[in-house]
This record gives structure tokens, sequence and C-alpha cells, in this order.
């Protein structure tokens, strides 16, 4: 069944089984009102102030048009027939793996996904003394003994209402945009980080991620707030395929970075991209951005998008304090019908900030791979810098690669540039690796992923290989 | 080992060659020389598979069976190698571990146990010795930034480390200075013995100076037109091709 069909079922259920059968299933009706963002809300037992913000957000959304500016063809979503308050629980828990859909289970094991992981990431059951769940708790306590809030963006509400209330929505207001502000009227759950003034967060949010990962909901909803001297790194997202039967995901995800802070947020996005004829998969409209708030902060974005249908994301940093630094890092894979449109804002406001682009696009199949990119530098920002870079590699003769650079200038004493290039694999690279015994499959996937090593070195190191992996899982039959 | 006969092939349409016959036997070093467009380095790309080739016309035999219905990778591993004229640059792609995967693949389809990381790296070292190439060449991007005579030394490096049975080099020689020349020629002398075929393609017989040919062959429009022994490659040295131009037209 693909995910349309569940929607469109999930629809139809209304009339079947009428309204109050559902909440006690904890699952809202399809549909979008004011009562439904009520009942997120008192579902959530959250304070006065963030009802009112989502129905602000709401009522902000009504007003607005969904955006087509992209280069992006889908059909018009029905927000009317999605439901808003299924996301967890929804998933039906299955008894063994012998239930998985055994082409997910083959992609596990040729990403080396370890047994008991690959029973969680596909909804299967399991025990409560395995493994992760233990290794979960000793990474709790490492965090709390250096004072790292870490815990599900519900959870804060409860916890730390003045901080969420200080900083939530403050980089990405609930005005921002159609999907943004539909997550800020809606949003499901999601993560909050605080690292405490000059901790440098022990160890790698990822790990601890990854066990959780696979309780993200649609409407993902992160906040990460690092004060004065802190770092952390954080890797959101799984290399593994996840089981999810929502189709529309809107995330928002935002950075603050005090002074002298650094936060490395990295993703690898690998949602169902629907089949080889382009039917189903996942739309994802994400809106990421972080704030240099500080003097000598550091935001640095790296991404791995081979997932979803259609993606439309642009991590985004914005320049404010003096000697700031913004970096973005990008692979993003289309393969069969898979359409991107994806890349960056780098916002200079503070002097002498300095911002780095590289974002490496593949397009193999009938994919289309588009970079859009804003370099914005206004006329405080004196002395800032940025370097851009754009490479497409192009797989086959029915893919399209895209790029649209935007510069805004306003202070001359600026040293912008941009480099573009666009090639396919070429069939001298591809016959050499053959001669030499490498079969084509293999040489393709050789010559990929020579060319995305400037950012796989910036992905977390035991990232790194897994990213490379799902590369070649993302990248299979797209030889003719 | 190979038996080329009455090969005609064509592009688009186009006949490049016009009935080769050609036999190297295990040991032997065969040289074909000739001007540029009488179509020696369609030979060598039909032999190791190269698309957008049509074989209007005769037959390649690899130790008895079909050489022309292996894939390239299969004929790779079945050990015919072929040193190119233009070495292809693959960025970002560390040269050792594209050495590693054409080893471990020709491996695998001998049924060999594959080689790890650790004896692979044993293994080339000793070989670039060989080629006198520095060992900071393993950790750098396949043929990238490499100068003319850097990238032929590791076409040779490759084929000392994957040991076909049959090694074509064509055109190896052009553009190398005499130092780079000598060192090559040295590599493929050391890696001669009694099992092993070669075809040395080559414009110039300069090269031919540094190596013992068993046979040279005159390729003059799709056509071999002239066969012998070392002298040959003196006569042409002396005499340039003209004198075989009439055999051509015949």
């Amino acid at each position: 069944m693909s995910d349309i069909d569940i929607i469109h079922k999930a629809a139809d259920q209304k009339y079947k089984y009428g309204f109050t059968t559902d909440i006690e299933q904890d699952i809202i009706p399809p549909g979008l009102n004011e009562d439904v963002i009520r009942l997120i809300s008192s579902k959530k037992n959250e304070p006065e102030f963030l009802l009112n913000w989502r129905l602000k957000a709401y009522r902000h959304w009504l007003t607005m048009a969904e955006p087509d500016w992209a280069k992006l063809k889908y059909s018009p979503i029905d927000y009317n027939a999605i439901s808003y308050y299924a996301a967890p629980k929804e998933k039906k828990e299955l008894k063994s793996l012998d239930e998985v859909d055994p082409k997910l289970l083959e992609t596990y094991d040729k990403l080396g996904i370890p047994l008991h992981e690959q029973k969680m990431l596909s909804g299967v059951a399991v025990d409560a003394v395995f493994d992760s769940v233990s290794v979960a708790t000793t990474f709790k306590d490492e965090l709390k003994k250096h004072g790292v809030i870490f815990m599900p963006f519900s959870e804060a509400v409860r916890e730390h209402p003045d901080l969420i209330e200080k900083y939530f929505g403050s980089v990405v207001p609930y005005t921002d945009n159609y999907f943004a502000t539909l997550n800020s009227a809606v949003f499901s759950d999601g993560s909050f980080v605080y690292i405490p003034k000059g901790v440098r967060c022990p160890l790698e949010l990822s790990t601890y991620f990854r066990i959780n990962a696979s309780q993200t909901g649609q409407f993902e909803r992160t906040l990460i707030v690092a004060e004065e001297g802190s770092h952390v790194s954080y890797l959101e997202g799984c290399t593994a395929p996840m089981r999810d039967e929502n189709q529309l995901h809107a995330a928002v995800v935002e950075l603050v970075a005090h002074k002298d802070a650094k936060i490395k947020y990295s993703t690898v996005q690998n949602w169902y991209p629907g089949d080889e004829n382009g039917k189903g998969g996942i739309y994802n409209f994400v809106t990421k951005r972080g704030i240099c708030k500080g003097e000598n902060s550091k935001i640095s974005w790296t991404q791995v998008e081979t997932g979803s249908a259609i993606t439309w994301k642009y991590p985004s940093c914005i320049l404010k304090g003096d000697n700031s630094v913004g970096e973005f890092y990008s692979v993003a894979l289309t393969n069969n019908y898979q359409q991107a449109d994806t890349g960056t804002k780098m916002i200079h406001i503070g002097k002498n900030t300095k911002s780095t682009i590289i974002s490496n696009g593949i397009s193999a199949g009938h994919g289309q791979n588009v970079y859009r990119g804003l370099v914005q530098i206004n006329k405080s920002a004196e002395n800032a810098r940025n370097y851009s870079q754009c490479d497409s590699i192009l797989i086959g003769d029915k893919c399209g690669a895209h790029t649209f650079p935007y510069l805004d200038v306003r202070n001359p004493s600026a040293q912008v540039e941009h480099e573009a290039s666009t090639s396919n694999i070429s069939e001298d690279q591809l016959f050499y690796c053959q001669q030499r015994g490498i079969s084509t499959e293999d040489a393709i996937s050789m010559i990929v992923h020579g060319f995305c090593k400037n950012v796989f070195q910036k992905l977390p190191m035991e990232f790194a290989v897994e990213a490379q992996k799902l590369l070649e899982v993302s990248l299979e039959g797209s030889v003719g | 080992m190979i038996e080329i006969k009455d090969l005609h092939v064509s592009i688009e349409d186009k006949e490049i060659l016009k009935g080769i016959n050609l036999s190297i036997k295990p040991g032997e070093l065969h040289a074909i020389m000739g001007r540029n467009g009488s179509g020696k380095s369609t030979l060598s790309n039909v032999i190791s598979g190269r698309d957008g080739y049509t074989i209007t016309k005769g037959s390649i035999t690899w130790y008895g069976q079909d050489l022309l219905k292996l894939s390239p990778e299969d004929r790779a591993c079945e050990g015919i190698f072929m040193g190119f004229q233009y070495p292809v640059v693959i960025p970002g792609v560390n040269n050792m571990y594209f050495l590693k995967a054409a080893y471990n693949a020709q491996r695998r389809y001998k049924g060999e146990e594959e080689l790890d990381s650790m004896d692979f790296i044993s293994l080339i070292k000793t070989k670039i010795k060989e080629v006198k190439l520095d060992e900071s060449f393993l950790q750098r991007a396949v043929n990238d930034g490499f100068s003319g005579g850097e990238k032929k030394r590791n076409e040779i490096l490759q084929m000392i480390t994957l040991e076909p049975k049959l090694a074509i080099l064509d055109e190896t020689d052009s553009g190398l200075d005499i130092d780079a020349l000598k060192i090559v020629a040295e590599g493929v002398n050391n890696f001669r013995n009694p099992q092993r075929g070669f075809l040395v393609i080559t414009h110039y017989q300069r090269i031919l100076n540094y190596m013992d040919p068993d046979r040279i062959h005159v390729m003059i429009d799709g056509k071999i037109v002239k066969s012998g022994g070392r002298n040959l490659a003196l006569k042409l040295e002396q005499q340039g091709y003209g004198w075989l131009d009439e055999a051509a037209a015949v």
C-alpha cells in the first residue's frame, strides 16, 4: 500500500468509525481546525503560551498560500486529509522481523545495521532489557553530569518552560513560511538541547539520537541552544530507511549559538523515496535555521539527503555576531523520480563574518536536483567573506541538475566567490574502472564517493562510513 | 593465448579495421607500429571490450573461448590488461583504494579470497618501488594532478600489481622523457615471463630499443601490411612508413 493510499484510507476511516473511537486510539481524525490544535495542546499538557502560539500560527497559516517557486512538481497536498496527532503511537507494532517487508531488511543488511536496531527501526516490539536501552540510560547520566539538557521537546516544555519561552520561535518565527507556520501550529514533538556555558558536550548526540530515532514524528520541532563557549555536535536522522506511513513531513529546526559557541548539526535523511516508477514517497518540507548570535560563534550544517520523493530544504545561518562563521556541506542524491530543491541561506550581518557553502548534487534515473542558495551581505557586514562551490554530477541522460545562486551584496568590502560545475560520469572513467576488473555499479559508486568526499569528511566518523554505504544502496539500479 | 582472425571493425558505419590477423603466444612480446589513425588504438580498445565499436566480421578467441562475448570487466578478470594512452583522472578516489578494489574484484572473479587492507598495503609498497614512484602517490586521487610520466608509471604499477596474462600497452611511451621511458620499459622487462604475453602499441620505435620484441607488425589503414623481427623497427625508424604505403594500397 502506498503512502497516499494509507492517507486516503485514514481519511475514510472517519466515516467508518466515528470521532470518539479514534480518540481512544489516540488518533485525531483527519482535518485541521482550532479544535484540533487545542486538542493536541491539551493532550500534551502544554502551558498557555504554547497553545496561544499554536493558535496564532494556525490563524496566520490560513492567510498564507503554499509556495510554488521551487522547481518541484507534485500533486497538491490535501491538508484536511491528514491526521495531525497520530505520529508515534499510530505505528503498528509488529511481532517479529518476519512481518517486515523483506526489501527493507535486505537494505538493513547491506548497511550493516545491527539486528536489534533493525527491529526498532521497522517497528518490531523489542524486549525491555536489550542493549540500547541501558546504553541510553548511561548516556543520560553522563550528560546530566555536565548539565546538558537533552530531552523530548514536550518534556522540556514542562521541565524548562523558561528556556523554551525564551528561545522557541526566536530563529524561525511562526510567520516564517507556509510549512514552518503549519509546523508551529501542529508540531508533534522533537528534541530540545541545551549546553550550559563553557561545556563541551561529552558525546556526539548522534549516538543517543540514533537509538531514539524511530520515534520521530511527522511535524518535528528541534531547538538547540549553545551557551557561551560551549560545543555540541548533533546528528539527526538515521542511515537506515525508516518505516513511516506519513506522507507529508514539515519539520522545523532552530539553533542558537552564543558567543564563542560551536554547533555542528549533521543530517542523514533517508525517508522512503517512492518506488522506481515514482509512486509514493515522503514529501519533506523542512525549515532549518541557526543564528550565530554572539561573536566568534560557529554553526556548521552537514547534510546527506538521499531519501524522500520531494525534498525542500535550506539549512541557513544568520551570522549576527562579529567574526562568526557559517558552513553548509551538502550531498543530495536523486534517483528514479525523486526531486530535491535544496541549498542554504547565509545572511551576513556582523563584521568579518565568514561562510562556506559546498554543495554536491547527484542525479540519476529521472531524478531532478536543484541547488538554491542565497548569500546576503548586509551593509553592516564589514569584510564579510563567502566561498560557494556547487558541483553536480549526472548519471544517465534522463536526469537533471540545476543551480540557482542568489547573491545580494550591500557592502563593498565583501569578498564573494562562487564556483559551479556540472559533469557526467564520463564513459572514460567507467571504462577505466571496468578495464581493471571493477563492475559498472561498483565503478559508479566509487566515482560518486570520490565526488562526495569533501562533504563526507565533515560527518561524524561512524556515520561517514554508513553514509557511503547508503549512497551505494540508493544508487542501485541507476545504471540502465 | 589470443587469436585474432580476419577482424573487421566499424565505428558508426566507417570501417576502421579491415581484416586483422594476429596471434600471440605466452611469453611473446609483439609490437604494433603505425601512424596516427591507422587503427592501432581501435584494436586495443576492441580487445579490452570498449563500447562503441561494431565488429562486422571475424573473431577473437582467448584460450579457446569467444572473447567478444565477455564484458570488459570479465576480460580484465580473465587477465587482459590495458595500459591507457591517456589515463583517466578520478577525483576524490584514493589511488590505493582504487587498486585494491580492482585487485580484489579480480580475486573474487577467480574464486580467491580477497586481500585485507594490511596485506594489500605491504604488497603495494613493494610494487611501487619498482616503478620508482613515491609512496605518497598511493594516497592521492587516481591520476589527479599527476604529470604525464607519473600517470604512465602509475599504469605500470597497476599492471605489475594485477599481474595480467596479456598486457596491452597503448602508446604508453608517448609524451615520456627518456628517464620515464626507461622506467616504463624496465617495468615491462622485469615483468616478462614465459606465461605472459605483451602487445605494445607505439608510434615510435624508440621504446623498442629498451625492450626485446619477438615480432613487429606494421599497421596501415586498418591492415597489418608487414610483419617481421627487430630489424623491421629499425628500418621504419630510418625510412619511415612511406615504402609500405604501396603494399597497403594493394
